[in-house]
């Protein structure tokens, strides 16, 4: 690959004798949607952990955008344009939707080392933030306590919060998580629109969106990439039908 | 704008950022309280007054960190303490003048705050109350071993501040205006640091931590920065106190007085601000009004705060809330 966004090499962690992540080495091209899929407890939250920066891996390199941030903290590879959304709902539950978004936009644009000014009422951060939120298809929703949002409502969030950073690089950590059938078929409508845009790192349970969205796949078991490819290529594949998608479609 | 106003207001939920009338008629009282104090003992009330405006503003410096920020603190004495010593200590060597002593009691107590603030940042919850309790307790065994100062005894001052050597604390009614005016400062300042972009990510920080960090905030430099303001009107608290009580002693920082003021902040409404003068009024006037009945008033006063806390959540002032929309409803009281 030339001149990839993320590059991953041998990279390895272990929770004392459990080993989660068992030398995995994988990047992602600029603008290319790069899936990994695998069966539950296969490493995949803990790989997006160690490339968000919250938790240090063992062994191994990251480079982002040909830097070295393997030993840099969340917040830095933030500000580098590193953005991530969480398996499990993570915003800001007592914070408008609105705010949420805002937040992030703060994050990137201007300091937050002011003191007396209200930030509610900074132009800038608002319409970008309502930029984003319309994009995830919460408009009319901005003035809503995050709390009280629906939970398909909470993922498109979490995506807008992303977005709102204008990352470099997003990782996705099962944004689909959990959401009805019409939710998730209008979170992929939303990833399709995103794709080409962003690089984009997805961990998906969800195979219709991996298939529909995804440029290449990687099947991660015990820690391990298994295969690595074109989705064709890897859905024909004897050991990930035999590890992995053959259960997954009985 | 109007309009973005227009729509926050429509927030169903009882949001923190709508105070209301409330502050106004609080600071409005107090102001009034020197004038309707000549109807009665008046060195007496503008004392204890003057006491109650002082623990209000130490009292809301702890709100902000707990209430806004979720650090909560049980070492906040300390800065107090801090702050009445840098008079006491100036005072003993001869300077009284405020123009140096002010600055240097919120000087110290912020360096304090800043130290001390980076090892107890580094954990979380009850670990944070633990270490800011065992700095807090550090910081009342150095007072007590300072012997050129008193040491376990205390140290009197024999002159209040002065401004340019003109004595303008002596006079009680001009100590309790200055008092009111430092309170309502506080008060100011830290409404507007609460919706700023500051504190937005210091509010945020207490919602969801991992969150910030992952969006590009490094968290621990802005609880480390609030923790300093706190730490700082802290020690303007403790300059005040010293000057009301002509008086300083360990026994200002000891963890006693730590708990009294988180006691304060969730006897008024924690993490709005105004319920921190609330509290400290509540506390104060009933302690006064409990110990003049009986020796043992800490007796009824448990159970009294146990009360307010298990049925009106958000202190006094949720109680002042839930009885106001009662009312609004226009339901007789069932």
């Amino acid at each position: 690959m030339v001149d990839p966004v993320l590059e991953i090499s041998d990279l390895r962690k272990n929770f004392g004798g459990l080993v989660v992540t068992d030398g995995v080495t994988l990047d992602i091209g600029r603008g290319e949607l790069h899936a990994v899929i695998g069966p539950n407890g296969a490493g995949k939250t803990t790989l997006i952990n160690q490339i968000s920066g919250l938790i240090t891996p063992a062994a191994g390199t990251i480079r982002f955008n040909g830097a070295d941030i393997t030993g840099l903290p969340a917040n830095k590879r933030a500000e580098l344009g590193l953005a991530r959304s969480f398996q499990i709902t993570s915003v800001l539950p007592r914070f408008s939707a609105l705010e949420n978004v805002a937040l992030a936009v703060q994050a990137r644009i201007g300091t937050s080392y002011r003191f007396f000014a209200r930030a509610d009422c900074e132009q800038p951060f608002n319409e970008a933030a309502i930029a984003a939120l319309a994009e995830v298809g919460l408009a009319g929703r901005e003035h809503t306590l995050a709390e009280h949002l629906s939970h398909g409502e909470k993922r498109a969030l979490e995506l807008a919060m992303a977005l709102a950073m204008q990352p470099k690089l997003l990782l996705l950590d099962e944004p689909m998580a959990g959401t009805g059938h019409e939710e998730s078929a209008r979170l992929i409508d939303v990833l399709r629109q995103l794709k080409g845009r962003f690089s984009m790192l997805l961990v998906e349970h969800d195979m219709n969106a991996v298939f529909a969205l995804a440029d290449r796949i990687s099947v991660l078991t015990h820690g391990r990439i298994l295969a690595s490819g074109a989705p064709h290529a890897v859905r024909t594949d004897p050991k990930v039908v035999a590890a992995y998608l053959g259960e997954e479609m009985e | 704008m109007a309009q973005t106003l227009a729509a926050f207001s429509t927030v169903p939920l009882r949001r923190p950022d709508r105070p209301g009338l409330l502050p106004a008629m609080i600071f409005l009282v107090l102001a009034l309280i020197p004038a309707a104090a000549t109807l009665g003992p008046q060195s007496y009330l503008l004392g204890l007054f003057t006491r109650v405006m002082v623990f209000a503003i130490a009292a809301m410096a702890l709100d902000f960190i707990s209430g806004y920020g979720g650090l909560v603190s049980f070492g906040h004495a300390a800065f107090v303490g801090i702050g009445a010593y840098v008079v006491g200590i100036l005072g003993a060597h001869g300077i009284t003048d405020m123009l140096v002593s002010l600055p240097a009691a919120l000087l110290a107590s912020a360096i304090f705050a800043y130290l001390t603030g980076t090892v107890c940042m580094r954990t979380k919850s009850v670990y944070f109350i633990m270490i800011t309790l065992a700095f807090g307790q550090m910081a009342y065994f150095i007072a007590g071993s300072l012997a050129p100062y008193g040491g376990d005894d205390g140290l009197t001052i024999r002159l209040r501040s002065t401004l340019l050597a003109f004595p303008f604390l002596q006079n009680d009614r001009t100590l309790y205006y200055f008092v009111l005016l430092c309170l309502f400062l506080a008060y100011l300042m830290f409404r507007a640091i609460v919706y700023s972009r500051f504190g937005r990510v210091f509010r945020g920080a207490r919602e969801n931590p991992t969150r910030m960090a992952t969006l590009g905030f490094d968290v621990f430099r802005f609880q480390r920065v609030g923790y300093v303001i706190a730490g700082a009107v802290g020690g303007l608290a403790g300059f005040l106190l010293a000057n009301a009580t002509e008086f300083v002693s360990p026994a200002y920082m000891s963890w006693q007085r730590s708990g009294e003021l988180i006691i304060m902040v969730l006897f008024g409404g924690i993490g709005s601000l105004h319920g921190a003068i609330v509290g400290a009024a509540g506390y104060l006037l009933i302690e006064e009004i409990l110990s003049g009945i009986t020796e043992q008033w800490k007796l009824i006063f448990g159970p009294l705060l146990v009360l307010v806390v298990l049925f009106a959540r958000g202190g006094l002032l949720g109680l002042a809330g839930a009885m106001r929309e009662r009312l609004a409803r226009g339901r007789p009281r069932a």
